[in-house]
């Protein structure tokens, strides 16, 4: 089957898995940067997925491959170049910010670094409120009420609810980044790097919170990460990214089992093995980085997909 | 599930305020002290001396402390030094405060619209303020102040217009900075709109700089309203510290007491000013509070 069609009004295969309609659909969606001297940073290239409600989606690649700009896409920090965002069917690709302020409600991300993420001079009781006040869904002594069980359901005392940032440790920080995410009751959370700046024992933690949630809450998540151990654990389905282009999509199992296309191998194998007798020939990763800068005028070669097994789609190479 | 991380007295310490800061700034608390002893010098020492700051009371250029001369001397006019220091800094520290007020409100607003908007916005407005910037500051207020007429209300309007580019080019950094920052993309995530971002967000974390400039503002304008007042350009039926320099410095050598007190008035109004700013910026800083 083969698909990344460039018929505008037909949804590409990618997206279309699957017969239910999507929570999110992310079609075909493209973003360019200028850099210098009239290149542009094809940072993600037709990218297309799907985000059905309760299902947890990981974005996997390495550092550069636009997973970030793919999130920043979807919740519309960034502005499409091409493609569109559909959100329970619904185009929010351009809609002007009063239309979409409706739709932030339904969509929330909590980002990497739980240092940088939260204003230094707001209380965090104050931060977590502040959907509510943004939105006047309710006022400021219902308001403390909400806050106060979001707290409780992310693992904080409501006594900290006074507390500045500063006074809290990375898990904590995160912890109050994701009951701001949960405050407007979102069905959708980004998850952009969100345990990648803490340590071990606390990412487990956080991931378990997570895990939490989405049985309590129903949420769906769309988890970018660079770590394929947290995504093994925490995924659904799993989108691989490379150089902008989803190179493959798949049932967790399907492409941890069974990657097809090479650059999954080669991310799969670079994983570090703890016992040496199981340490088998490794695939590396060599050479330079091919660069996703290119001349005004030219891009990147756009992928089309293959559909190995059901719901495995994998780049043509 | 539970982390370690914060102590309890930090929940507890959390709660002090802002002027328990300022208060640990042994400068700043100096700088307030000699501020409000000057207000309160302007506000009631001239009807506690009695001696009006126009009356010539005594010979021309009495020394302090000659015959019947008054504390302070008198000047080429025979009238009293001190109860022109005593009084002469009510129109410079009105006049400083509303120049400076001015000054600030004016950069504030078109720094943070260039520094958040950027693209042609940003262009626009860092256009117009280098064209300000590169207008001679002094020439530019006289010309204002020759085409209004002189009086305390010109004098602040045309220092509000000249000042203001400094002030305008910090919001703008601070606004580049702080507009990256993830906490602003939180912001924008949850739906905020740009006044709340900008008003809510950004603001609040450009204003530890925005407070030591204005406080150097206000230092400025006053010594702008000093040096206009020498010039003979400020209003002539009031008695100012500029204006007692200004009137008196043919006589610099001869009469050094003419000169000397209103501008130890004036270096020690600028300079508590300054230090009460430093301050005022621990007071803004949460990190600080609960130390």
């Amino acid at each position: 089957m083969r698909v990344g069609t460039p018929i505008s009004t037909e949804t590409s295969a990618l997206a279309s898995n699957g017969g239910a309609e999507p929570l999110v659909r992310v079609d075909r969606i493209s973003k360019q940067f200028p850099a210098n001297r009239g290149t542009r940073v094809h940072a993600v290239v037709e990218a297309s997925l799907d985000v059905h409600a309760g299902e947890t989606v990981a974005v996997v690649g390495e550092s550069g491959c636009g997973k970030s700009t793919l999130a920043n896409l979807i919740i519309r920090l960034h502005e499409a170049d091409s493609g569109r965002v559909l959100l329970r069917g619904t185009d929010i690709t351009h809609l002007n910010p009063k239309a979409m302020r409706e739709h932030r409600q339904t969509m929330q991300i909590i980002f990497q670094d739980p240092f940088a993420s939260l204003d230094p001079r707001v209380r965090v009781g104050k931060a977590v409120a502040e959907p509510l006040s943004v939105h006047r869904i309710c006022s400021a002594e219902e308001a403390q009420e909400r806050v106060g069980r979001l707290f409780e359901l992310v693992g904080l005392q409501r006594i900290m609810m006074k507390n500045y940032p500063h006074q809290f440790s990375g898990g904590q920080r995160q912890r109050v980044c994701i009951a701001r995410a949960l405050t407007l009751n979102p069905e959708l959370v980004i998850a952009d790097e969100a345990v990648s700046a803490l340590d071990v024992s606390v990412q487990a933690q956080v991931m378990n919170l997570m895990l939490e949630l989405q049985q309590e809450l129903g949420l769906s998540y769309l988890f970018i990460s660079h770590d394929l151990a947290v995504v093994e654990r925490i995924a659904h389905r799993v989108a691989v990214m490379y150089m902008g282009q989803v190179v493959e999509l798949g049932l967790r199992e399907q492409v941890f089992r069974d990657p097809r296309h090479s650059y999954t191998k080669r991310l799969l194998s670079a994983v570090p093995i703890a016992d040496p007798r199981q340490r088998t020939q490794r695939a590396l990763l060599t050479g330079e980085i091919p660069s996703p800068v290119w001349p005004a005028g030219e891009g990147p070669e756009v992928v089309t997909h293959v559909e190995v097994e059901p719901g495995h789609f994998v780049a043509q190479e | 599930m539970t982390e370690t991380g914060v102590a309890p007295e930090a929940v507890e310490a959390s709660g002090r305020g802002g002027w328990a800061m300022f208060l640990r700034n042994k400068a700043a608390v100096v700088g307030l002290i000699v501020f409000t002893g000057i207000v309160l010098m302007n506000l009631f020492g001239p009807t506690l001396y009695g001696v009006d700051s126009d009356a010539m009371v005594a010979r021309p250029f009495s020394g302090p402390g000659e015959g019947t001369a008054p504390l302070l001397g008198t000047d080429y006019l025979g009238r009293d030094v001190l109860a022109g220091v005593l009084g002469g800094g009510r129109t410079t520290l009105v006049v400083g405060a509303v120049a400076a007020a001015m000054s600030i409100s004016i950069g504030l607003v078109i720094g943070s619209l260039a520094g958040f908007y950027g693209r042609w916005v940003d262009s626009m407005f860092m256009r117009l303020t280098e064209l300000f910037q590169t207008l001679p500051t002094l020439l530019f207020a006289m010309v204002l102040l020759t085409l209004m007429g002189p009086s305390s209300r010109t004098v602040a309007l045309s220092i509000g217009l000249v000042s203001w580019p400094a002030a305008a080019r910090l919001t703008r950094a601070e606004f580049l900075k702080i507009r990256e920052l993830e906490y602003v993309k939180a912001s924008r995530a949850i739906g905020a709109g740009d006044l709340r971002i900008m008003l809510r967000t950004i603001l609040p974390n450009a204003m530890p700089p925005l407070i030591v400039a204005t406080a150097l503002t206000v230092g400025l304008a006053i010594l702008f309203e000093a040096g206009i007042s020498f010039l003979g350009l400020g209003d002539n039926r009031v008695v100012s510290w500029g204006s007692m320099i200004g009137k008196n410095q043919g006589f610099i050598l001869e009469a050094w007491w003419t000169v000397t007190f209103p501008g130890i008035a004036i270096f020690l109004t600028v300079l508590s000013i300054s230090m009460m700013g430093d301050g005022i910026q621990d007071a803004f800083n949460p990190k600080l509070r609960g130390r």
